[in-house]
């Protein structure tokens, strides 16, 4: 009876321009297609407003690099010999550093992710799992400067070591870490229990139930978050400038000398106030971006590709 | 191959709640045995026990015993893996392996438990989809992923599947709830061949279902909810449908309630 009298009244308060319940052949009321149109505009909005910011940096950047990249030096040759005021010169040294840092880090912090995701998915219980969790929380807001000055307390202050090119891997572990396990961890809870206990009813035990059907179900999903870790962590900045000295010399050797990076590189440049510096800064950063897209498009190509 | 199973004074827990009391019962090799009653009776959660699937929840735990032809699943020197190995389960939904060929998803159990012999895997995925009536459905298109399939095309995947691995036993969670009347009357021939080689225990809110396919029934009730679920009655399912022990039996089956 009560629910009766609460329609009633709902459908007296819509007041002017309500359809009497039941009345199917009204229109829509003015005042709700008015509230649709609002809410309509407004996503609009946001969606340009957002697209807005991307656009202008993508045409800015591509604008003004795009030549730098068009030379064949520009890939081959490092910025040994060519100074501030010499047009050209070319990024191979940096990109070789920022491809190297950043794949020793996927090395590094990849296991270390995705079997913390698989301990919380899987068999986490309780206050360790919490403790765990709580831990990866904290680490994921961690500023990257923090990440480097550990890394320096560490390598330097208390090892003793040098500024190295894995130095500024392991403050890159730090930051990749928690975006590895959050991501894995959120594939993994998408996996159907379903199919966990289809595996466990024919007698395969639990592990061997992880490796074999959980992974490879969960896995474009896992790469997919893999990949844009790595994109992060090859634009962060903070640990290169603490860890990182640049140089203008190819070095492939993570463990000793300066190594140069995308970012660095930048920075190095940017200060400059001459046309030749202007140039390569902008160069620089094209191609970071480039090798972020292309990152990007590959793990999604494999997680198109990969899933059967 | 098939064994027969006695339970004895069963308790099945969640945590600190007792979902299902006190069951007792046999069930025959080379038998069907369904299990009916109302939701939330405790049927799925006892049919849970019998593969000791029940404990993969980390708030399940078991007391009383299980015996399998006479060794009692619940020893503490028994392996769970050895027991699910041994007593294969068919779900409600079915559930093939998204990632797998159907060749794959038949040849998994066997594979994961260390078959590596490609003709013996071959030999098994054949008679396992003719045991379970999808080979000349499927026999073209074995590289395909199983997930592909129709509804009820998928469930006899999931009991090809099962059977693979030549269990004593095959359990069935309510195999047919979510297919249509075509698929079910499938599974329903299948399961009457399948009792020549197996003891099957199958779990159904379908009446006319148990009916037609078994040849005991129990009957499962709860008092209230919050209370545990308990065996009410079990008999030779012609017996129970004409005429049960249990006025309880009577009014579930003549429709009155549940």
């Amino acid at each position: 009876m009560s629910a009766v009298t609460s329609l009633s009244e709902s459908a007296a308060s819509a007041g002017p321009g309500g359809a009497a319940p039941g009345d199917l052949s009204s229109p829509a009321s003015s005042s709700r297609r008015a509230k649709d149109r609002g809410a309509t505009i407004a996503m609009h909005s946001a969606f340009v407003l957002a697209l807005v910011p991307l656009a202008w940096i993508l045409w800015t950047v591509t604008s003004q690099g795009y030549r730098m990249l068009l030379t064949s030096q520009w890939w081959m040759n490092s910025q040994r010999g060519v100074t501030v005021r010499d047009f050209g010169g070319g990024a191979y040294h940096a990109i070789i550093g920022t491809v190297l840092q950043a794949g020793v880090t996927a090395v590094i912090s990849v296991p270390i992710g995705i079997l913390t995701a698989i301990y919380l998915v899987e068999y986490g219980r309780g206050v360790a799992a919490r403790a765990v969790s709580f831990m990866v929380d904290v680490l994921t807001g961690i500023p990257s400067i923090v990440a480097a000055l550990t890394i320096y307390a560490l390598w330097i202050s208390t090892f003793g070591l040098s500024r190295v090119g894995f130095a500024v891997s392991l403050a890159l572990v730090l930051l990749m870490v928690p975006t590895i396990v959050r991501s894995t961890e959120e594939m993994l809870k998408l996996v159907p229990n379903e199919l966990r206990e289809a595996s466990y009813a024919l007698g395969v035990p639990k592990w061997k139930t992880i490796m074999r059907i959980v992974l490879p179900t969960a896995f474009s999903g896992i790469l997919t978050g893999v990949l844009l870790g790595l994109a992060r962590v090859m634009g962060e900045t903070a640990p290169l400038l603490i860890l990182g000295p640049y140089t203008k010399s190819i070095n492939f050797d993570l463990f000793s000398g300066n190594m140069a990076s995308l970012p660095t590189m930048i920075n190095q440049d940017r200060t400059e106030f001459l046309d030749a510096a202007v140039q390569r800064t902008w160069g620089a950063a094209l191609t970071l971006i480039l090798v972020v897209m292309l990152l990007n498009l590959a793990g999604r190509l494999i997680a198109r590709f990969g899933k059967v | 191959m098939a064994k027969r199973i006695d339970v004895k004074d069963l308790n099945v827990y969640y945590g600190d709640f007792r979902a299902v009391e006190g069951v007792t019962l046999g069930i025959d090799a080379r038998s069907v045995t369904a299990f009916i009653g109302p939701s939330g009776c405790g049927k799925s959660t006892f049919l849970r026990t019998l593969n000791r699937m029940h404990e993969v929840l980390p708030i399940g735990r078991v007391e009383g015993e299980v015996l399998l032809d006479g060794v009692d699943l619940y020893d503490k020197n028994v392996d769970p893996v050895a027991v699910r190995r041994t007593i294969g389960m068919v779900f409600q939904r079915p559930n093939p392996f998204p990632t797998m060929s159907i060749f794959d998803n038949v040849a998994a159990g066997l594979r994961l438990n260390g078959t590596k012999n490609k003709a013996e895997l071959t030999e098994a995925v054949e008679t396992s989809l003719q045991g379970a009536n999808l080979w000349n459905e499927v026999k073209d298109r074995l590289d395909k992923p199983g997930a592909g399939l129709s509804g009820g095309q998928q469930q006899r995947l999931c009991i090809a599947r099962a059977i693979a691995v030549r269990p004593q036993v095959l359990l069935m969670d309510e195999p047919c709830s979510a297919l249509d009347p075509i698929s079910t009357l499938a599974i329903e021939d299948l399961i009457s061949e399948l009792k020549n080689d197996y003891t099957i225990v199958i779990v159904t809110h379908n009446m006319q279902q148990a009916a037609r396919v078994s040849d005991r029934t129990a009957f499962f009730n709860i008092a209230g909810t919050g209370k545990p679920g308990r065996l009410i009655e079990i008999d030779d399912t012609a017996t129970m449908f004409s005429s049960p022990r249990e006025k309880a039996t009577e009014d579930y089956i003549s429709g009155r309630f549940g």
